[in-house]
């Protein structure tokens, strides 16, 4: 091969690459920004303290997120979450606090929880052939919030023990043990998504659901799986939050499932299926932590945070919607 | 200025073509008042494109429309409508969950006088009980829910429709695609209404029994050029498949011939959802057998059943003589069967997905390494090459399945199922939407998968496709194989015949010909 055709071929890889960058990590370059910008503004912001806090403050969202990011990618979607995380810490409260019983069968029953209304969800939405999962996890999520409400007669449980509270509450160094633990979980998933056989079926079935089907993945049993690891992860998330506030209490988590979206969707994922990836979901967790935290500092009232968070989703899928655009046009 | 006397409407030298691709090349067709014209030729020969200028859905790029002699624009479908043309499209255009009469006055509901101009239901309702009186049809179904009335009568309702609007050439999809017999008679009934009103019919039609019930004059093309206009009282069925189907096979058809082998494939008593006679046929090694037929002929019911996307009621499938248990296309990708579809865009890819995902997501089983994990590296090498073997352009592995040519993406397609290492690969339309090169490439890409040792099935509804490639060809009609044909006594007339339904007892005698028997 001639140098010249070697050398015009390695710069249409670069462009080709930059073109890439840009798209993979146009989020990344968002949260960038956004810290930047928030630096010059508040002197409290870029210090240790308070980045270990946005750390500990995004934890939750982020699991949930990373929960929400499967059933998203099978052009799905999970408004579950919220009440899943509130029943499954109840019932953990009942086990360790109300009846004393070991933290560990706690810890248990809280994951089971979870992932058994996440199952519930994959079979209401295969087995019943519900149309939509926005229906099927409509109804567990008012399923889910009333048992929360009805086994602890709307009381909060508080008192729970220090091995429940580990996750959400102690630091390693200074680091939240929280936040380590989804830096673990997105590891997890990252693997899980990208290099098993179930995890490239996810993409497949969002890509393209007849094709998947007809290429011999059983569709039904990948969205069963979806939905049980979204619920297992609100059940996490419940875990860390016990750790918190050490307490419980029914109403927890309400409205959570929107933050959850909202990370996804921030983080470049399609609503339509098929294309999202694990570190886009992080960094729209952090953008939205982020945004708190910074609007926080400069005395913004949580009414107008709000706001902001609305304009920023709409820019973020706005800014995708341009991208493609462009991309099919050339 | 010339005037076109005797014609309601008259088309001259209209020419369209889409991209590189030139469909109509300068045709002419003039229709009468009170004529059912039938426009007859194989799938790709300009019918449907004709019909769209007609109706205002393409413009013309050339050519010139007349109608009752004056020269007219028809842009769009209001300009068509304006004009008294109305068509009933294949696809009903209708809203099943309103009743007949607000069906019937879809978006120019009548409106009562008045500031608040609410709308006149009675008015409504009356119109459409006159229209429906004219069709020969109870008044009273004006009122019920159209959802609630067959097939067939909701079709009348369309051209009950379209006589509120004054049509005076009604054009007619393939109408009798999907009614059954009493409802076929129906239709007849009321087209002979509207021709004694000196209302024109122009209609596309397969059903060459039909074309000689139904028809006055019938106008033949092909590849885009108007062959003849002929009576129909006054011209042979065998006349008009001469002229719709007369074209060499020329070197657009690669074919190798191969020494005949055992039977390789075997379906016994297969019975499709929804079909009352179960299927049977066999496949040898070295053979290339084709599945022709109409559009709606069970041809892809019969593929989706074999490959459990489908169910079928009963039926046994065996490959090399064993048995194979199949419910789903996981077991028949187990088995070794490959089903390449015919809607490569909605069944077969993942358009928003690197071309590595799409080869490998039929197996990924096979690029799991010990620790169960995907290999990536193995699932880009393998697909590096199935791009290199296949031609891909361009070989591109990150490249999005959607920016890649119809072409392309097909060649896409086979590779996920070489892929899969499959054994039978079932073909549904393979070359349909594609260009020519590509084609010949799909073509060679057959003989070599018949050469390795592997058995190839064909659906296609092009003939000279199945008589340029295949070495036997099945002809299916209404859910059955009603011909199975040596490519060698298959003409096209034989296999029109048979794919029609007409004279039963000759195809009869085509397969007692074919079989020995």
């Amino acid at each position: 091969m001639s140098e010249a055709v070697i050398q015009k071929e390695q710069a249409a890889e670069e462009k080709k690459s930059f073109k890439h960058f840009l798209s993979k990590f146009g989020a990344l370059i968002g949260l960038i920004i956004l810290v930047v910008v928030l630096t010059f503004m508040s002197d409290k912001f870029l210090t240790v303290n308070n980045v270990m806090n946005i750390a500990r403050q995004s934890s939750i969202n982020a699991l949930l997120a990373i929960g929400m990011l499967l059933p998203i990618l099978t052009a799905g979607i999970d408004l579950s979450v919220g009440s899943i995380l509130a029943i499954s810490i109840m019932t953990m409260g009942i086990v360790s606090v109300n009846m004393g019983m070991s933290p560990i069968l706690g810890i248990i029953v809280c994951l089971a929880v979870g992932a058994g209304f996440g199952l519930l969800n994959g079979l209401l939405l295969t087995k019943l052939r519900l149309p939509h999962p926005f229906i099927s996890t409509l109804g567990t999520m008012n399923i889910a919030r009333g048992i929360a409400l009805i086994i602890t007669a709307a009381a909060p449980i508080a008192g729970f023990p220090f091995m429940i509270q580990y996750l959400g509450r102690e630091f390693v160094g200074p680091i939240p043990v929280s936040f380590l633990l989804v830096i673990a979980v997105y590891i997890v998933f990252h693997i899980f998504l990208t290099r098993t056989q179930t995890g490239r079926h996810i993409y497949a079935i969002g890509g393209n659901k007849e094709a998947a089907h007809l290429s011999g993945i059983n569709v039904d049993r990948v969205l069963i799986i979806v939905y049980t690891i979204s619920g297992l992860m609100a059940g996490l998330a419940g875990l860390v939050m016990v750790g918190r506030v050490n307490s419980a209490f029914p109403l927890a988590g309400l409205s959570y499932e929107l933050d959850a979206i909202a990370a996804v969707i921030i983080g470049g994922a399609s609503f339509f299926g098929g294309v999202g990836t694990v570190w886009g979901t992080l960094i729209g967790a952090m953008i939205i932590a982020v945004l708190r935290n910074g609007l926080n500092l400069l005395n913004v009232s949580a009414d107008f945070q709000m706001a902001v968070i609305g304009i920023v989703i709409i820019a973020a899928v706005y800014v995708d919607v341009l991208r493609q655009r462009n991309s099919k046009k050339n | 200025m010339v005037t076109h006397a005797g014609s309601l409407l008259e088309l001259k030298a209209i020419k369209k073509s889409f991209n590189q691709n030139h469909v109509l090349k300068g045709i002419d067709l003039g229709v009468r008042a009170g004529e059912v014209h039938v426009l007859l030729g194989e799938n790709g020969a300009g019918k449907s494109t004709l019909i769209k200028i007609m109706t205002g859905a393409y413009q013309k790029d050339a050519g010139e429309i007349y109608w009752e002699g004056l020269n007219v624009q028809i842009n769009n479908p209001v300009d068509a409508m304006n004009l008294g043309i109305a068509t009933i499209y294949q696809e009903l255009n209708v809203i099943p969950e309103l009743k007949v009469y607000e069906n019937i006055f879809l978006g120019r509901e009548i409106k009562k006088g008045g500031k608040i101009s609410l709308i006149d239901h009675k008015k409504m309702k009356k119109e459409a009980e006159r229209a429906l009186g004219m069709l020969g049809q109870d008044p009273k179904i004006a009122d019920r829910i159209l959802g609630e009335l067959g097939i067939g009568q909701q079709q009348l309702v369309e051209i009950a429709k379209a006589l509120t609007l004054d049509a005076k050439l009604i054009i007619m999809d393939e109408p009798t695609a999907s009614l059954s017999g009493s409802e076929v008679e129906q239709l007849y009934k009321c087209v002979e209404q509207l021709t004694e009103r000196g209302i024109a019919i122009v209609f596309i039609s397969h059903r060459l029994d039909e074309i000689r019930r139904m028809g006055d004059r019938i106008t033949i093309l092909r590849d885009g050029f108007k062959i003849d206009t002929l009576n129909v009282k006054t011209t042979e069925t065998d006349h008009w498949i001469e002229l719709m189907v007369g074209r060499s096979l020329d070197e657009k058809y690669p074919k190798q011939s191969f020494t005949l082998g055992n039977e390789g494939f075997r379906v016994e008593n297969l019975k499709v959802a929804g079909t009352t006679e179960p299927i049977d046929f066999s496949v040898n090694y070295g053979e290339i057998v084709g599945i022709s037929g109409l559009v709606g002929a069970g041809r892809t019911e019969l593929a989706r059943a074999i490959f459990g996307a489908d169910k079928h009621e009963q039926g046994k499938v065996f490959i090399d003589g064993k048995q194979v248990k199949i419910k789903s296309p996981k077991d028949a990708i187990r088995a070794g069967i490959a089903f390449i579809t015919e809607d490569r865009k909605s069944e077969g890819l993942l358009l928003d997905q690197p071309l590595d995902f799409n080869i490998a997501m039929a197996n990924m089983k096979k690029f799991k390494n010990k620790s169960n994990l995907v290999n990536l590296k193995a699932i880009r090498n393998e697909a590096k090459n199935y791009v290199k073997e296949l031609k891909v352009r361009p070989d591109d592995i990150d490249l999005h399945a959607r920016k890649l040519s119809g072409g392309n993406q097909q060649k896409v397609v086979i590779a996920k199922w070489l892929c899969t290492k499959a054994k039978v690969f079932i073909f549904d339309e393979p070359t349909r939407g594609i260009d020519v090169g590509a084609k010949v490439e799909v073509y060679r890409l057959m003989n070599q998968l018949v050469e390795s040792g592997a058995i190839v099935l064909m659906i296609s509804s092009d003939l000279p496709e199945i008589l340029g490639m295949c070495d036997r060809v099945l002809v299916m009609s209404e859910g059955k194989i009603t011909a199975d044909l040596a490519i060698k006594e298959a003409t096209q007339e034989r296999i029109m015949k048979a794919a029609t339904g007409v004279e039963e007892a000759s195809t009869e005698q085509f397969i007692k010909a074919a079989t020995g028997g």
